[in-house]
């Protein structure tokens, strides 16, 4: 079951809006045109890029939306999370395991280099080379030949078939890979990004709707200027002719510019305005559960919280839990309560699943669920929640810890760690001894990339070492299936293992926000919070 | 004058050398791992992190690393942060933005803190005088975020006579707000100081003398007494001066100024050893290098100092 966005018939309105407006206000504009001027820059807020924009070494918001507009990939992601081709002609399998993948011909970057399948084997190889650390590695630990231990220069699992042809075999039957390849990671480079690297992430040439003003455009701390990439002829093309990107320290001064006239879109809302700015920008604001979820991770070494004890444990502090009131009160409604372990934009998404009411509040059920464990062994000491204090989480930790304590008759209090870094820190090394928050944002929308990834045994994102046999099965299954619908019943199935297990206690999902100007229609966000730039039009 | 001169800098070197030592091992006891940190949420392979680790030689002991960053230094050579900017770069780019912003706002405070402090210090308990310390006080007691937030509110959205942030290369233009809010910190300090100084030397024989020779007023008051009561306002704009090249972290925020305060704040939270420490070298200097030419300042204010050869 995936949500209907209402923004869909909002925006069809809008468009047509547009279409009147424009007619009326730039008479020498292309009549094809969809909607406002076609020349017309974009102003968006992002923040600095916190390392060289090169694909497999880009993982945060403020490289990915640069380079997310400024690449192609072999598909890309429409509002809703669905796939597309978008560099690919087809991408063919028939065990899952090894796919041929063709690519459309006469597909250039911006510098005339071509497009073909040794542009995205070489990305992919200098993407998953021990020796380049690139941070999106992982991506593709799943090719046969891959190796944590050795540098690998060129994956045994990656084969150039011809010019617009390659193949790719996994070291096991992946069923979702073909939905990863929308992802930054899979990106390919131009053959002149080989001269030097480096200067390459200064100055991206891409394939994508988006290329560079000049070289030089990344105004460090300060703007990426982006213009519209004519050679682009794929399913994205630019709307506009362009996207000024400006670089902020503060969502609060991004805020005060699209107040003030200066930005157009938003992408995110500062806390400050959480309260306000659905009515200060009434029908120009957004507010959707994304594919980015928050869950309080508790691991199985923790005393009492192993076993049958474990379990009964689990499940009391996930039904003490009033979900609801804290979205409410302390989120203001940015926050959707959870009802499974994944999130609402995913394929397969359902509130259904078995064992989900465990997500439900129900203070006399927890009480009872908590004697019972102390019936196996008598609870003592405090429950605590760690999480880093510089971001905004001090809040809800709080008012979680204060519905244990009133609901459960612990004693329960947050646990604050001064930096992000130190938080992850003592998680990674697992130095960690309470309860921590934890949260997940997909990579690409697939159910398996919200599982697999954090609650396969030994998986690289498994902080709270949770292991299931049972877990682990259903997860190869769903994986080695070919038909999509055959894979997702399996991960559902898994969920309802997690349910029973309650490795992490979901807790809500993020939801996208932000809002725009009256100058600019069309304006759509994604299933992973980030606005849809290229379809923005603007009417000057 | 010059052997003076020549000492103090000669003085710089070991508390340069014991800054950067200072800072360098504060970043480096710093609670966390910044490569762990660039993962987010998501756990890194143990492999990539080692690798990061060696680049960055964040493997090494701390004393390594230190040396590690003097011997760059000697060879002109700061570090990168981790988008791959030479960290000479940007210091080249912020900080003549940050010296900008604060000498418009240094030359707000001294403007209308002096004129104020000096009207007030001649008109000594009159209506000026009792309504300038209402005033300074109303100033002292806000905190600099709700002053800028409010004048960005009224000046900068509602009413549009300035610019909400400080847009592309910071022009001169847009930063006169956020100067504004800057100079309303000191303003009230310069207007007491001042205020304090003039009553002071006015009441010296000298000046009673001038007046007794038949000196006008209008010579009397910049001459005698305005001169010679800059000495303490001096010292302290100097003083306000170092703090505003280092310290304009909130306002710069809220301005979104491309400056020193932001950039470091940025590096901070991104645990980036590398800039921290260089901005913060650069900061040692500025201030060493602000405070010698205070101590010079002094000679030219009051003739009675001068500087042994």
């Amino acid at each position: 079951m995936k949500i209907k966005r209402i923004g869909v018939a909002a925006i069809a309105l809008a468009a047509a809006g547009a279409l009147t407006l424009s007619g009326c206000t730039s008479g020498g504009a292309d009549p094809s045109a969809p909607a406002g001027d076609a020349t017309a820059v974009i102003t968006v807020n992002n923040t600095e890029p916190q390392n060289p924009l090169i694909p497999t070494n880009t993982n945060e918001v403020g490289g990915g939306l640069v380079v997310q507009n400024v690449f192609a990939g072999l598909v890309y992601y429409d509002a809703e999370g669905a796939v597309h081709n978008d560099v690919a002609e087809s991408i063919e399998t028939e065990d899952a395991q090894t796919y041929t993948i063709k690519i459309k011909a006469d597909q250039t970057f911006s510098n005339g280099d071509p497009v073909d399948a040794q542009a995205f084997v070489d990305a992919w190889n200098y993407g998953a080379a021990l020796e380049n650390a690139q941070l999106s590695s992982y991506f593709f630990e799943s090719i046969e030949g891959f190796s944590y231990e050795e540098n690998v220069p060129e994956l045994s699992g990656l084969t150039v078939v011809d010019d617009l042809t390659f193949e790719v075999k996994l070291k096991q039957p992946e069923s979702d890979f073909p939905l990863r390849l929308g992802y930054t990671a899979y990106f390919p480079l131009p053959a002149a990004a080989w001269d030097d690297i480096e200067a390459f992430g200064e100055n991206p040439i891409g394939n994508g709707p988006y290329k560079f003003e000049e070289e030089g455009a990344w105004q460090h701390n300060e703007r990426i200027d982006l213009v519209k990439n004519e050679d682009y002829t794929g399913p994205r093309a630019a709307q506009n002719g362009g996207l000024d990107m400006i670089l902020y320290a503060s969502t609060d001064a991004a805020y005060a510019d699209l107040q003030g006239g200066n930005l157009d879109v938003i992408q995110e809302i500062p806390d400050s305005a959480l309260e306000t700015f659905e009515s200060e920008f009434e029908g120009r604001t957004v507010n959707q559960p994304a594919a980015a979820n928050a869950t309080l991770t508790i691991p199985d070494r923790l005393a009492h919280f192993s076993g049958e004890e474990g379990k009964l444990r689990r499940a009391a502090i996930s039904h003490a839990i009033n979900r609801e009131e804290v979205t409410d009160v302390i989120f203001n409604g940015t926050r959707t309560p959870a009802h499974d372990f994944t999130s609402p934009v995913i394929d397969g998404y359902s509130e259904e699943i078995p064992g989900s009411e465990v997500l439900e509040f129900d203070a006399d059920l927890a009480k009872e669920l908590w004697a019972e464990a102390d019936a196996i062994s008598p609870w003592s000491g405090t429950f605590g929640i760690q999480y880093n204090a510089d971001g905004p989480n001090q809040g809800w930790v709080d008012a979680i810890a204060n519905q244990l304590k009133n609901n459960l008759g612990i004693e329960a209090a947050g646990n604050p760690i001064p930096t992000f870094a130190e938080h992850r820190t003592l998680i990674t090394d697992r130095t960690t001894q309470t309860a921590f928050r934890n949260g997940w944002q997909f990579d690409y929308p697939s159910m398996f990339n919200g599982l697999g990834p954090i609650y396969g045994t030994g998986a690289g994102s498994n902080d709270g070492d949770y292991s299931n046999p049972e877990f682990d099965a259903l997860l190869d299954e769903g994986s080695s299936a070919t038909e999509v619908e055959a894979g997702i019943e399996k991960f559902q199935q898994a969920q309802e293992i997690l349910f029973e297990d309650l490795p992490s206690i979901p807790l809500w999902y993020t939801n996208g926000m932000g809002a725009w100007g009256e100058s600019v229609d069309n304006v759509e966000f994604g299933w992973d919070t980030w606005p849809i730039l290229y379809q923005i039009t603007k009417s000057e | 004058m010059a052997g003076y001169i020549l000492r103090r800098l000669l003085q710089a070197i070991p508390v340069f050398l014991g800054t950067t030592f200072l800072i360098y091992f504060m970043v480096f006891a710093m609670p966390g791992d910044p490569i762990v940190a660039l993962f987010g949420e998501k756990t890194p392979p143990p492999a990539v992190i080692e690798q990061l680790r060696e680049r960055y030689h964040l493997d090494q002991p701390f004393i390594v690393q230190y040396l590690y960053f003097l011997g760059g230094i000697f060879r002109g050579d700061l570090g990168t942060s981790f988008s791959g900017q030479p960290v000479s770069e940007i210091l080249a780019a912020t900080f003549p933005v940050t010296l900008r912003l604060a000498a418009l706002a240094i030359f707000f405070e001294m403007v209308a803190g002096i004129t104020v402090g000096l009207v007030s210090g001649l008109r000594k308990g009159g209506i000026f005088d009792a309504s300038a310390l209402v005033v300074s006080l109303i100033l002292i007691s806000l905190p600099v975020f709700v002053v800028a937030f409010v004048a960005q509110y009224i000046f900068g959205i509602q009413l549009g006579w300035f610019r909400t942030t400080v847009s592309t290369g910071a022009p001169i233009q847009d930063l006169i707000l956020p100067a504004l809010v800057l100079a309303t910190i000191s303003f009230a300090q310069i207007v007491r100081l001042t205020r304090a100084s003039v009553i002071d030397t006015g009441g010296q024989d000298f000046v009673r003398t001038a007046a007794s020779k038949g000196l006008s007023r209008s010579r009397i008051v910049p001459v005698h007494i305005l001169r010679n009561s800059l000495i303490p306002v001096v010292t302290y704009l100097a003083v306000d001066f170092g703090v505003l090249m280092v310290g304009a972290t909130v306002t710069e925020g809220i301005f979104n100024v491309p400056g020193v305060g932001r950039t470091l704040y940025q590096a901070i939270i991104r645990g980036e050893g590398p800039t921290v420490v260089s901005f913060v070298t650069v900061m040692v200097l500025i201030y060493l290098v602000v405070n010698l030419l205070v101590d010079l300042l002094y000679a030219v204010l009051d003739p009675r100092i001068r500087y042994a050869k």
